[in-house]
């Protein structure tokens, strides 16, 4: 018998095979390793008798526990359901002020419109609704649609542009391509847009924009240029820009109008989370 | 005589068969050229006009001339030589489509937005490169070289092995350039088109009938556990390979097709396949790798005969099974999840087996790894063996997985493998295999391999490490819940949380290519024949049989 640690041919034996100058140890099978298989393999017969595992000829064996995935996941929504419902139960019934003024459901729809916002706002808005490129900051005072909890519900509820029959509709024309204004009244009418926020260095060509702008923008910006919530005519008189304040944007934007889409969120998120984010999007400092 | 003159006419007929074969593929691949339903297909067509036309001018050249038999006697290295060589050039370009990718994690304008450059193409580009070409071409190459020496006979056929190299590295070439013009079945790690699959199909099978023929006329009485391992993988990457790629073509001059399966008998299908490539392309071709050259070059016997025998036929029935790990809590029924997991638990000791035998076969020899680079690198690799096969059956564990699946832990994981031990098995193999090869006395530079040594390992550390905190955290993150039960981050969040880990990864792989081009330098100078700098600091073996002192050389046949 050869000693435990012993591993050299003389002292265990080969087993008499050679090849290329291979040759092998007659060892046995180290204990450790053979009882730990041996435990693996235990093991998972007992795993087996516990849970869902062989299957049969329409069926399976279901075991002891009577385990299976998708109860369980049915299990937890229901509970993590349960755990909400208080909440979201009088969120669904109240309405927007309401909620505000109850500090209890206030904390809850500020959370809950936080987590909402990350999946489903945030690829457009901005993780921080800080906006981008045509898609608005939420963080501002400039609203195009109202900033009231109740405007900004129906924003989300029912999106812009969307297709939803209560959607939030207007378009600006296309003035430039259109043809309804020339190149040279395009150029004044942005002068004059950019006059309104102080920008303009040119006051004859935005001189003759106003003239341009009272006859063919005042019916959605208004005389002051302020805009209409109304029809989401946006305030041209702030400095704060949705495509940009330079000259060639503007110009662009009368040539080719804009148009932004926002989705219907109703029928996608349940009322409460659609109340949720409402209050979310309000709180973030621009809310009126 | 008579017998002579029979062999001289099998010989004539496996010439002429060869070069029917290749008249064949050049009608193809001409008909593919002209008639090609698309773009891509023409173009693949043209390669194959090429690739066979080049061979039949060749074998025509070489049935004309009728020269002198050339010498057939001893062992077949010129395809080994080869196989090497396409080993390392796939080896260096894989490594650096993974880097690539690795930086367009981190900063995704290196995607440049084009087609041909976006990490959804360049993707499968670097898996197929380092598994299918740089692995398949390591595990090609070394078992023609092992099946030679371990059965004491010549290669079989004349045409044959090179068909196989070739072949091979055809089809690597057309399921790269399929992917990089977007033609794919999307099916992870089986990505080429059905016309690439048959391709690929009719290669395997040479190659299996060569090795088989090679084992059938050994001079051996016994088969080395070297030769069982890699006709494992031969044999069951055939049925994998077939039975993951039934598929029916949109038509014969296309390259689109669609699978045979749908849903989650498709996805049960694709992580048989996938999983099993991991365990009879990934580990037991590789073990038969390990099986050679760690004894080879260690100079010592294998540490157990009888534990190779079991670690081998459990691990080829239970790796089987494992699959449905991948698709836990999945709409794959809860029985089949539970299979999947269990016989991945019991199939942590049927691959420390491998492992055990490989480390232990270095007893009495330890002193090896401190003044020998590359038996540090194949011990090191079967390490690494060790950790990735535990990794995998605790992975595995249903609880564990829910943390662990879609997060960075999978790619840390899998590379631990493939760095740790499939590449550093193979780096090991290649630094024993260019001298021997090319009959030099030493590596041009044992210093070189020091320096590849721990330039890589220090990237494989970085690579790892990163992606199991990024992993874990990810994995945290995603099921993180605030104290009124809603999720604490939004999906962005925890892949901005990302962002340091994948440069931390991007930098390891980047070591990991500097080490790979260290030693395509180091094999590249021994190769050419340049004078060793350091080759009193080697062992013997690191010679050339001929020219080890007292080395007893097994004649072919």
């Amino acid at each position: 018998m050869a000693k435990k640690d012993a591993n050299t041919p003389e002292e265990v034996g080969t087993t008499g095979h050679e090849w290329d100058g291979i040759e092998e140890l007659n060892k046995p099978l180290p204990k450790w390793w053979l009882y730990v298989f041996y435990a693996c393999i235990v093991w998972a017969i007992g795993y087996w008798l516990v849970y869902p595992a062989w299957p049969t000829v329409s069926s399976y064996s279901k075991g002891f526990m009577g385990y299976s995935q998708r109860g369980q996941v049915a299990k937890d929504v229901a509970a993590s359901q349960a755990d909400k419902a208080v909440f979201r139960d009088k969120i669904a019934a109240a309405d927007m002020e309401a909620i505000k003024a109850d500090p209890e459901l206030f904390n809850f729809a500020l959370a809950g419109g936080q987590a909402a916002f990350g999946d489903n706002c945030a690829p457009c808005h901005g993780r921080g609704a800080q906006g981008a490129f045509g898609y608005p900051n939420l963080r501002d005072d400039a609203w195009l649609w109202g900033g009231t909890l109740d405007a900004i519900h129906q924003t989300i509820q029912h999106g812009i542009r969307a297709e939803d029959s209560a959607t939030r509709m207007s378009m600006m024309p296309a003035f430039g391509k259109l043809g309804m204004l020339n190149r040279d009244q395009v150029a004044d009418t942005a002068e004059y847009v950019m006059s309104l926020s102080g920008n303009s260095d040119d006051a004859e060509a935005a001189a003759r924009g106003k003239e341009v702008f009272m006859t063919n923008c005042v019916a959605c910006h208004g005389p002051d240029g302020t805009g209409n919530k109304a029809l989401g005519a946006p305030n041209l008189t702030d400095e704060l820009w949705l495509y940009g304040g330079d000259k060639e944007t503007i110009v662009e934007t009368i040539t080719n109008s804009r148009g932004g889409i926002m989705p219907a969120w109703a029928g996608r998120l349940d009322p409460a989370t659609i109340k949720e984010l409402a209050i979310y999007v309000h709180s973030l400092g621009g809310g009126q | 005589m008579a017998a002579t003159s029979q062999r001289d006419e099998w010989k004539a007929l496996g010439d002429i068969l060869a070069i029917g074969a290749a008249a064949f593929l050049v009608i193809l691949g001409l008909v593919l050229a002209v008639a090609g339903a698309d773009l891509v297909m023409k173009f693949h067509g043209c390669l194959l006009l090429g690739a066979s036309g080049l061979a039949l001018l060749y074998m025509l050249a070489q049935f004309v001339e009728s020269r002198e038999p050339a010498d057939t006697s001893g062992y077949a290295d010129g395809v080994i030589r080869a196989g090497v060589i396409a080993t390392v050039f796939w080896g260096v370009a894989g490594f650096l489509v993974g880097d690539i990718i690795a930086w367009q994690l981190a900063f995704p304008v290196l995607n440049f937005d084009l087609p041909w450059t976006n990490f959804g193409r360049l993707r499968p580009l670097h898996t197929s490169a380092v598994i299918f070409a740089f692995g398949g071409n390591a595990l090609i190459a070394t078992s023609f070289y092992v099946v030679q020496r371990t059965c004491r006979a010549r290669l079989a056929g004349k045409w044959s092995p090179w068909f196989v190299f070739w072949g091979y590295q055809l089809f690597i070439v057309l399921a790269a350039t399929g992917y990089l013009l977007g033609v794919t079945q999307s099916k992870e790690y089986a990505e080429p088109e059905w016309y690439v699959d048959l391709w690929l199909t009719a290669v395997w099978v040479v190659y299996f009938l060569v090795f088989v023929a090679t084992i059938a006329k050994r001079k051996e009485p016994h088969v080395y556990v070297a030769n069982w391992f890699y006709l494992a993988f031969i044999v069951t990457i055939a049925m994998l390979h077939i039975v993951n790629n039934l598929a029916v073509p949109v038509s014969l001059l296309g390259t689109k097709s669609y699978v045979l399966y749908s849903g989650v008998q498709d996805a049960m299908t694709q992580w048989w396949y996938g999983h099993n490539a991991v365990g009879f392309f990934l580990t037991a071709g590789f073990l038969g790798m390990m099986y050679y050259f760690v004894p080879k070059r260690a100079e010592r016997p294998i540490y157990s005969y009888r534990l190779s025998v079991v670690h081998f036929w459990s691990l080829i029935f239970i790796y089987i099974w494992a699959g449905p790990h991948h698709l836990h809590y999945t709409a794959l029924p809860d029985w089949a999840q539970t299979l999947g997991m269990t016989f991945s638990i019991i199939l942590w000791m049927p691959s420390w087996g491998g492992m055990i035998n490989g480390l232990m076969t270095l007893s009495g020899a330890w002193d090896k790894l401190r003044t020998d680079p590359v038996i540090r690198m194949l011990i090191v690799a079967v390490a690494f063996y060790g950790m990735s096969t535990f990794e995998g059956p605790l992975m595995s564990i249903k609880s564990v997985n829910s943390l662990s699946h879609y997060t960075d832990w999978t790619i840390g994981h899998v590379h631990s493998g493939a760095l740790g031990w499939v590449a550093y098995i193979s780096f090991g193999a290649l630094y024993c295999l260019v001298p021997w090869l090319w009959h030099r006395k030493a590596l041009y530079s044992q210093r070189l391999v020091e320096w590849h040594f721990w330039v890589s390992t220090l990237g494989i550390v970085l690579y790892i490490t990163s992606m199991w905190v990024s992993g874990i955290l990810q994995g945290l993150m995603w099921r993180a819940y605030d104290s009124l039960g809603f999720l604490e981050y939004s999906f962005v969040e925890t892949v901005e949380a990302m962002h340091p880990f994948y440069v931390i990864r991007a930098i390891g792989g980047l070591l990991f290519v500097i080490g790979a081009l260290l030693m395509a330098y180091n094999l590249w100078r021994t190769a050419r024949g340049d004078q060793p700098v350091d080759a009193t600091d080697q062992p013997s073996v690191a010679a050339a049989p001929e020219f080890r002192p007292g080395e007893y050389t097994a004649p072919a046949e």
